[in-house]
């Protein structure tokens, strides 16, 4: 009844500031979206206590900086001495993340812009489907083409004795994150009012300059979040990589060389360690530094995107 | 809300149709494609029985069973003190020991390879921490056509499985590492498919798993020694001599219907289901 009142009261903005006169629906949904946006927030923290708490007795027991950050050998299975020295996964990461991004961000932000401006509007619906397709094929089935067809691909073209190495799970990589950094990168330069193209064309700017010198600009912090999103994917790409770098502990000198992953050995190993094992402890460890690392990737964009916007 | 009270409807109704005892059976990949053989199998001797098999790794089936969520842990490799101590702490029991077969752990190469055999010497070599046997010439002068560099691409399994640990102690005994650098694969047929598409590839893998694409190696015990190839035979008679065996675990006693199954895997039938599908049928107790 109350609200009935207050609702078609004459005063019509009052009840806004007045919270207890507030309509209840309103209030329900208030709450909803609310809860939704702390739900990430304690997702987040839960996770990040769930990683400690696991690596925890490792950390405190255990963990050596040097050994773990400087050494390569990774032996948590020796007979020998246990060791665990995440070095060589920590640049085979890096490596994979970099030189697919090399080669996807070009690609994927050119294939962006001509989906967006250079293409028939009636071509654009079947590319755009086309890609997102690219997006549906399962993980361990680009491990499949990567064994199967890239690697004796590398071996014949380059002459090499291994085509299961860097190049090819960078390779794997890019062709994985191309279909997000394309939407993504597409929805950013779409998000560019119609009228800026209007002006400067009106100017008598070609589409190339349109492209290049209005949209770029425009759109910079949408396509610097697709390319950042790729990044992420690579980053945390798992099954595939696990296939396609050859999953051999070592520095690679080459993009020749096989190499490893973080994500690759938490995925080959915490499957047959013991829970609650020193070396499923370590493995929650990697699991800490590939959070750190996101985090870190994470927090870097966003400051770019606030700074360039001062 | 009437849908879901239909499929609790429906779900009841089926669990009270067929009146089925699962026994759970989890563990070992090497294990897996023969204790699958043997569930299909079992299902038309003894209708009422069912046995849910799933891999993981042999690490994977003990942990279970330590556990107590399985009823039978397949492993490639024998329990571990600490294992059995741990699973006596937690389920009161001791653990039952069953050698269901044999397997050969072969050493094979890809087809276009010269070599027949290796020593287990040269294999430690090649696979060896501190081995010097990085390039197919050091093994006795060999080129491998197609293989760039003639560089030798050692193909291994993740550091914490069976086959992983039962191939390092069968080669270097139980006071050496394997080499590390080798391209760790986590299952047997991913290392017969890269093999198979790689000249300079070296691989190992239970018996069972081997395609027609791979060449594999007789092994010698010393160079004098006679090379033996790894099949039934040589398993069986443990001339070969990277053979192994396969076990089955049971926490404590098995209830009737599991010892009947564990009596069923070692009958004349179910001795052939394990020849078919590339296993070595244990010797007789």
């Amino acid at each position: 009844m109350e609200n009935k009142i207050t609702q078609s009261a004459p005063v019509s903005m009052e009840w806004r500031h007045k919270k207890s006169t507030k309509p209840t629906s309103e209030k329900i949904v208030e709450f909803i979206i609310k809860a939704g946006g702390l739900s990430s927030i304690f997702l987040i923290l839960a996770i990040l206590f769930f990683i400690l708490k696991e690596s925890a007795p490792f950390l405190i027991d255990r963990f050596e900086f040097k050994e773990f950050f400087m050494s390569t050998e990774w032996y948590p299975a020796s007979v020998v001495k246990v060791r665990y020295g995440i070095l060589a996964l920590l640049i085979g990461t890096l490596l994979v993340t970099v030189i697919s991004m090399l080669i996807a961000v070009p690609l994927g932000l050119a294939c962006a812009f001509y989906i967006s401006e250079f293409c028939h509007p009636q071509l654009r619906e079947i590319y755009k489907i086309l890609i997102e397709f690219l997006a549906a094929i399962p993980s361990v089935v680009w491990g499949f083409i990567a064994i199967m067809m890239i690697n004796p691909l590398i071996i014949y073209s380059f002459n090499v004795p291994i085509g299961l190495n860097i190049l090819n799970a960078s390779i794997i990589l890019a062709l994985m994150s191309l279909p997000l950094i394309v939407s993504v990168g597409e929805d950013a330069l779409r998000a560019v009012p119609e009228t800026y193209r209007e002006a400067a064309e009106g100017m008598g700017a070609t589409k190339w300059e349109v492209a290049t010198r209005v949209l770029l600009p425009a759109a910079k912090n949408g396509l610097m979040a697709a390319a950042l999103l790729g990044v992420g994917r690579a980053l945390g790409e798992t099954m595939a990589v696990l296939m396609a770098t050859g999953h051999s502990i070592q520095i690679p000198e080459s993009i020749f060389d096989p190499g490893r992953t973080l994500t690759a050995t938490i995925a080959a190993e915490l499957g047959e360690s013991p829970k609650g094992g020193e070396h499923y402890q370590a493995l929650f460890a990697i699991g800490l530094v590939l959070f750190i690392l996101s985090f870190v990737v994470n927090l870097t964009a966003d400051y770019l995107i606030r700074g360039k916007k001062k | 809300m009437r849908a879901a009270i239909l499929l609790i409807f429906i779900f009841m109704s089926c669990s009270k149709q067929n009146d089925v005892l699962i026994i759970q059976n989890k563990g070992s990949d090497t294990l897996v494609n023969l204790a699958q053989a043997w569930a299909e199998e079992y299902k038309k001797v003894q209708p009422k029985v069912a046995i849910a098999v799933s891999g993981g790794g042999s690490g994977t089936g003990i942990a279970a069973l330590i556990n107590g969520t399985v009823d039978i842990a397949n492993s490639s490799r024998a329990m571990k003190d600490e294992e059995r101590a741990d699973a006596l702490k937690n389920n009161g029991k001791e653990v039952n020991e069953f050698v269901v077969g044999m397997d050969a752990l072969a050493v094979f190469v890809h087809p276009a390879n010269p070599l027949t055999g290796l020593t287990i010497e040269e294999v430690a070599c090649i696979y060896g921490e501190g081995g010097k046997c990085t390039h197919w010439s050091d093994i006795r002068g060999t080129i491998v056509p197609g293989c760039q560099g003639n560089k030798i691409i050692r193909v291994s399994r993740q550091s914490n499985s069976g086959t992983y640990q039962y191939f390092r102690e069968a080669i270097l005994g139980k006071k050496r590492d394997l080499k590390l650098g080798s391209m760790d694969l986590n299952g047997s047929r991913e290392s017969i498919d890269l093999v198979e598409k790689t000249p300079c590839a070296i691989g190992y893998s239970g018996m069972g798993y081997l395609s027609k694409n791979v060449r594999s190696l007789c092994i010698a015990k010393t160079s004098d020694a006679k090379c033996i190839f790894p099949n039934l035979e040589t398993a069986m008679d443990k001339s070969y001599p990277i053979s192994r065996e396969l076990y089955m675990y049971t926490s404590g006693e098995p209830s009737q219907e599991v010892k009947i199954y564990m009596e069923w895997t070692q009958s004349e039938e179910a001795k052939k289901i394990t020849i078919n599908s590339g296993y070595v049928p244990a010797p007789k107790r």
